[in-house]
């Protein structure tokens, strides 16, 4: 555990000490704030049209008409911005040469492996939590129901974890991080939209298809639901993640 | 220390190195030679662990490569062809990392810092970052970094390539400085270098041993003949014939504007050579040696004019 540390803590120095955390952070926060206004601002002004009718006003739901939609829209910043997080973490060693230095070191492949993801994950959470502080304020003003907004930031980082664990996998296979940045990137959307041919699949394929995307899975998250098989979703993905990038790197080295 | 038997390692049908084996004693420091793409490299990266051999057996400190992998890896230090450099570090927060992965208690971790900085001589530049600092220095920061854990094998692919001649005067001092406490293995195709740094060679080419030994046996062993070239006011046959006369001598010709003498490598007929010019009143403007022994064995070895 000390060598994974080891590793998650050099990664945390390196990231902030080029300017892509920075950046990476600072865009996603500006992006979640400006969407949490605008939608902070719809809400408003629907709230006091609602209010000239009773039966609509019993309809106007914080929860659902403002963090709903600023999940989804973060999921989407995520979807763009993660690669750009997981495009350097074995794609750089690569090119440094600086790998030779890690595999000739009394520290496992796996080891490696959870202490750059860790890093990673370490800097989706601090996104997570610079993006939510605006957010707070609705508790201050307003009574939104705390499981659902909670639900949704765990489904976020869920999220998140797998995007992270895709993306350290190309980044094990290329010393490129443009390419490994534009490869996570494409299989992302690809299983983001694999719903989209679901709806026109007919019986099993329209299962797996669904159950396959992203969005599938989110959705529920986001309305307060928490269903393990979501869970256990989200887990799976990082997993296959950090399975097939010790795939990669074992069979380099012994090919 | 060392000792491989039958390495070989295959990249598909390519074969990098075929069927080597050689010994390092322990302290002492070892030279791998060889021209490029001889399979230093790939020698070098398979005694770390970094690389499997297709066949063969090595020893490292004792430990198998291939079995006890974690040992080995905990008791040697490296410096790859590439110096392996995280560029937006600090010099002391790089070498923080390095001992962390290679082990050093965290009670001894800043003196371990401390003693790699004082001996590669980087004080001057241990806040800086890595990006920052010159190439030399960059080159001391790979060293510093094998030697962090205070390895007992220290193992240095071309450990001086492109410095300037200071600077790699300064490293080669300072790899001197580390043996007796350390066994190193040097890999370089500067033949210089192992004949200033090293105890013993290991010579190799297109991947295969072609000696190995102690730098003088093998100077024994591989060449027969020692002499020197001599430069003088006349170069003639008639002054050729002179030294003909000296007692011992293999052979003597003109070579250009020079005269070259070669004798047996254990006699040494210089003082004589002398000894006649002066009777002779040869006007003697310079006398240097044959190419060194160790220098025509290399380039035999090198050119493909010999199989051991």
């Amino acid at each position: 555990m000390k060598a994974v540390w080891s590793i998650t803590k050099k990664e945390l120095m390196q990231y902030f000490s080029s300017p892509i955390a920075y950046i990476v952070v600072a865009i996603f926060v500006l992006l979640s704030g400006f969407f949490f206004y605008s939608l902070v601002w719809w809400f408003n002004s629907q709230a006091i049209q609602m209010a000239q009718n009773p039966y609509y006003f019993q309809q106007v739901n914080i929860n659902q008409m403002v963090f709903a939609p600023l999940f989804h829209n973060l999921s989407i910043i995520m979807l763009l911005m993660l690669p750009l997080l997981s495009m350097r973490l074995f794609s750089e060693e690569k090119k440094l040469g600086t790998e030779e230095l890690l595999f000739t070191s009394p520290v496992s492949v796996n080891q490696i492996i959870l202490g750059k993801y860790l890093a990673s994950l370490l800097m989706l959470l601090l996104m997570l939590l610079l993006s939510a502080i605006p957010t707070i304020f609705t508790f201050v003003y307003g009574n939104p129901e705390p499981l659902p907004y909670l639900l949704g930031y765990l489904g976020l980082f869920l999220l998140g974890a797998a995007f992270l664990g895709i993306g350290l996998f190309w980044s094990s296979l290329t010393e490129n991080q443009i390419v490994s940045a534009v490869l996570t990137f494409g299989t992302l959307l690809l299983f983001w939209v694999l719903n989209w041919v679901g709806y026109s699949a007919r019986g099993l394929w329209k299962d797996v298809l669904n159950y396959l995307s992203f969005f599938e899975h989110f959705d529920g998250l986001t309305r307060g639901i928490l269903d393990t098989s979501d869970l256990v979703y989200y887990l799976s993905f990082a997993f296959l993640g950090l399975f097939l990038t010790h795939a990669t790197i074992q069979s380099r080295r012994w090919r | 220390m060392i000792e491989t038997t039958g390495l070989t390692k295959k990249y598909g049908d390519l074969v990098a190195i075929k069927n080597l084996s050689f010994k390092v004693e322990k302290g002492k420091i070892w030279g791998l030679l060889g021209p490029n793409a001889a399979g230093k490299t790939t020698t070098m990266r398979i005694l770390t662990g970094y690389l499997p051999a297709t066949e063969g057996k090595a020893i490292v400190a004792g430990y198998d490569v291939f079995e006890q992998a974690d040992e080995v890896k905990k008791v040697i230090g490296y410096l790859p062809e590439t110096v392996p450099l995280y560029h937006d570090l600090t010099v002391e927060a790089y070498l923080g990392f390095v001992a962390e992965i290679k082990q050093v208690p965290a009670s001894r971790k800043k003196a371990a810092i401390d003693r790699a900085v004082e001996i590669t001589g980087l004080q001057p530049v241990r806040k800086r970052l890595i990006k920052n600092i010159s190439r030399g220095y960059k080159q001391r920061v790979g060293i510093a970094q094998a030697l962090i854990h205070n390895p007992q094998v220290i193992i240095l692919d071309e450990p001086t390539i492109g410095l300037d001649p200071k600077q790699i005067v300064e490293i080669r001092q300072l790899i001197k400085s580390l043996k007796g406490e350390h066994t190193i293995i040097l890999s370089t195709h500067i033949l210089a270098e192992v004949k200033e740094v090293c105890d013993g060679v290991v010579i190799i080419n297109e991947g295969q041993l072609r000696a190995s030994g102690y730098l003088d046996e093998l100077a024994k062993n591989y060449s027969h003949n020692d002499g020197v070239y001599i430069k003088l006011q006349q170069v003639d046959q008639e002054t050729l014939n002179l030294f003909r006369q000296i007692n011992g001598l293999k052979k003597a010709e003109i070579e250009g504007s020079e005269i070259k003498l070669e004798w047996s490598w254990d006699t040494d007929l210089r003082p004589q050579v002398l000894k006649l010019c002066l009777e002779k009143g040869l006007v003697l403007k310079e006398m240097r040696p044959l190419a060194a022994d160790i220098e025509n064995l290399y380039l035999r070895i090198v050119s493909g004019g010999m199989e051991q």
